[in-house]
């Protein structure tokens, strides 16, 4: 009987060990989890206090009795927020669609066409992957500034269409296609942009919303070209909008009003995020780089 | 075959001529900018033609203290991000329930933008004649006297700097480790349990090796993304960051161009070269030392 008994102490050993092992990684991980959530529940919790409740508050509390919602009437009063959130709204969506439209048919020749120096082209479109934005900004600022397309969105957009990396992922995704359909589409006399529009764009279509998804967000929180493009706050997008409601924009005190100012302009990305959760995550590991 | 060249060329046209404008010749540009002495932005002339832009940006105190910063910031956060995010990453795919549920909230701060969650940091961080703030609150609690972190010394801003990068770049490391170690596959840790192989031994043994690929990854992009650190300093301290003493070496390019102190095309394309064949050698440097550490 002695073996039967130590080989019952080890196992609940062993799934005590287990118990125990488990729960520090559970703490360790709501621990982050606190540390990542947090900020957001400060800037909600901050966005309902009332003005004279924050400013009375020498010791910040974590909770508030009297919720308000007058910080979110005053972020569309005071400052012009509502044309920062139109403007991003009109950026995104014009720069998201063209840079579909454009990555779309580069692909196509990429990934169906047959022309001369093909791979040459290819290669250097790759090559073009490693130029960091900081080299190029100057001269495309010098360039908007001298076709006097300053606060316009047509300035604000141009340089943002077309994304290399974007290209070579859809290429990759229409090579998938079998060819035995474009035969046949060929063979009834489909032409190339008919075919690519009926067959190539439906069936690659999750690859298009991800690479679309992924321009939302990074349209949306675009900071530097914007800034320094625009200096006309009826062109201002929302990062630039932030920037100044915090400089010029309720008086500096105002917090509660300026945290309300960054609710509305972080909730449509969390939604987006929550609702396109898995393939924003999926996009992202594939072809990411922020970090 | 005419004709079929035509079309394919009329495929591409747009991306050319959107890369062309916007990525090729300003390229170019960049380097002719950057020696051509004494150019002027309104008249759009210049003296003559010669290194004088580089040596000027070398010798610029504010230069100098971007470059300070930037390598600060760079040697701070990279390791500490990538390690932790390691770690994160391991306790996650060794847990059951809630895993998706953490993955989730970790990768909150990365569809947000920062310079509106850069505001809540500056809030919690930030003393006011109203308020010590939320942190100092809690240093408080341990004893420690309070340090305004957003106008204070100079090695309170940097911590608050780098909590912020780190708190922004980590869940596209976690996502990225996760998956990695997702994709290990089970035979390996099975085979090491049968040997008895302690769990150090199998992380180190197996697990690192498997995943090195993504943590070469990781570092490199992650030096590269941190050299090219801005909008999470603008974030913290405002726009004018050399008042603040926390300029990176991108803030430098982009307040010679536009700004206060703009209007230096040719300074802002020499800092950017320098800053372009910084990334380069560490890029260089960082594949070097992979080809000797990782298994693909």
């Amino acid at each position: 009987m002695e073996p039967k008994t130590d080989y019952e102490v080890i196992e609940k050993r062993a799934r005590n060990r287990k118990r125990l092992s488990q729960t520090i990684l559970y703490i360790l991980l709501t621990i982050w989890a606190v540390l990542v959530c947090f900020p957001f529940y400060w800037m909600l919790l901050t966005s309902v206090k009332g003005y004279g409740e924050y400013n009375s508050e020498y010791i910040p509390k974590f909770f508030t009795l009297s919720p308000t919602l007058k910080n979110y009437a005053d972020a569309f009063t005071s400052v012009p927020l509502g044309r920062y959130l139109l403007n991003t709204l009109i950026f995104t969506v014009i720069t998201t669609a063209l840079m579909l439209v454009v990555i779309t048919l580069a692909a196509y020749a990429f990934a169906r066409l047959e022309f001369k120096g093909k791979n040459l082209i290819f290669t250097l479109f790759l090559s073009l992957m490693m130029i960091p934005n900081e080299l190029v900004i100057i001269t495309n600022f010098a360039t908007i500034t001298s076709l006097n397309l300053r606060n316009t969105f047509a300035g604000l957009i141009l340089p943002s269409v077309t994304s290399v990396f974007y290209i070579y992922l859809l290429k990759e995704n229409f090579a998938q296609v079998p060819d035995s359909l474009y035969y046949a589409a060929k063979v009834d006399g489909t032409s190339d942009l008919k075919y690519l529009w009926k067959v190539m764009v439906p069936i690659c279509r999750p690859t298009l919303i991800t690479v679309g998804i992924l321009k939302v967000i990074e349209c949306w929180n675009s900071y530097v070209w914007p800034r320094l493009i625009t200096d006309n706050e009826k062109y201002y997008l929302v990062s630039n909008g932030i920037q100044e409601i915090r400089e010029n924009g309720f008086g500096r005190e105002n917090i509660p009003a300026m945290m309300a100012a960054v609710v509305i302009i972080s909730l449509p990305l969390i939604l987006l995020f929550l609702i396109f959760r898995e393939k924003i995550m999926s996009g992202v590991s594939q072809g990411g780089t922020k970090g | 075959m005419e004709n079929k060249n035509g079309k394919a060329f009329l495929y591409l046209l747009p991306a050319i001529l959107f890369l062309g404008c916007f990525m090729v010749y300003p390229l170019i540009d960049v380097f002719v900018y950057s020696m051509e002495e004494g150019y002027n932005f309104a008249s759009q002339t210049y003296f003559s033609v010669g290194t004088y832009n580089f040596s000027y940006v070398l010798h610029d105190p504010y230069f100098l203290q971007a470059v300070k910063n930037t390598f600060l910031m760079v040697v701070i956060t990279v390791p500490i991000s990538t390690g932790i995010a390691l770690l994160i990453s391991l306790a996650l795919s060794s847990i059951g329930p809630l895993q998706k549920l953490f993955q989730t909230i970790y990768f909150l701060p990365y569809v947000t933008n920062t310079l509106a969650v850069g505001l809540v940091f500056m809030i919690l961080f930030k003393k006011t004649a109203y308020t010590d703030g939320l942190v100092n609150l809690i240093l408080k609690w341990f004893g420690a006297s309070s340090v305004d972190f957003i106008d204070g010394p100079y090695w309170a801003k940097m911590f608050v700097l780098c909590f912020y990068i780190i708190w922004v770049v980590m869940p596209f490391k976690i996502l990225l480790l996760t998956s990695a170690l997702a994709s290990v596959n089970r035979n390996y840790y099975n085979a090491a349990r049968v040997d008895g192989t302690s769990p150090f031994r199998i992380f180190y043994k197996i697990t690192l090796p498997m995943i090195s690929p993504t943590c070469f990854y990781l570092i490199i992009t992650g030096f590269i993304g941190a050299f090219k650190e801005y909008s999470d300093a603008v974030a913290l301290f405002g726009t004018d960051l050399n008042a603040a003493e926390m300029n990176t070496i991108v803030g430098y390019v982009y307040d010679m161009l536009y700004g206060d102190s703009g209007g230096y095309p040719s300074y802002a394309s020499a800092a950017a070269i320098l800053l372009f064949v910084i990334i380069l050698t560490i890029t260089c440097i960082n594949l070097m030392v992979s080809k000797k550490h990782v298994y693909y």
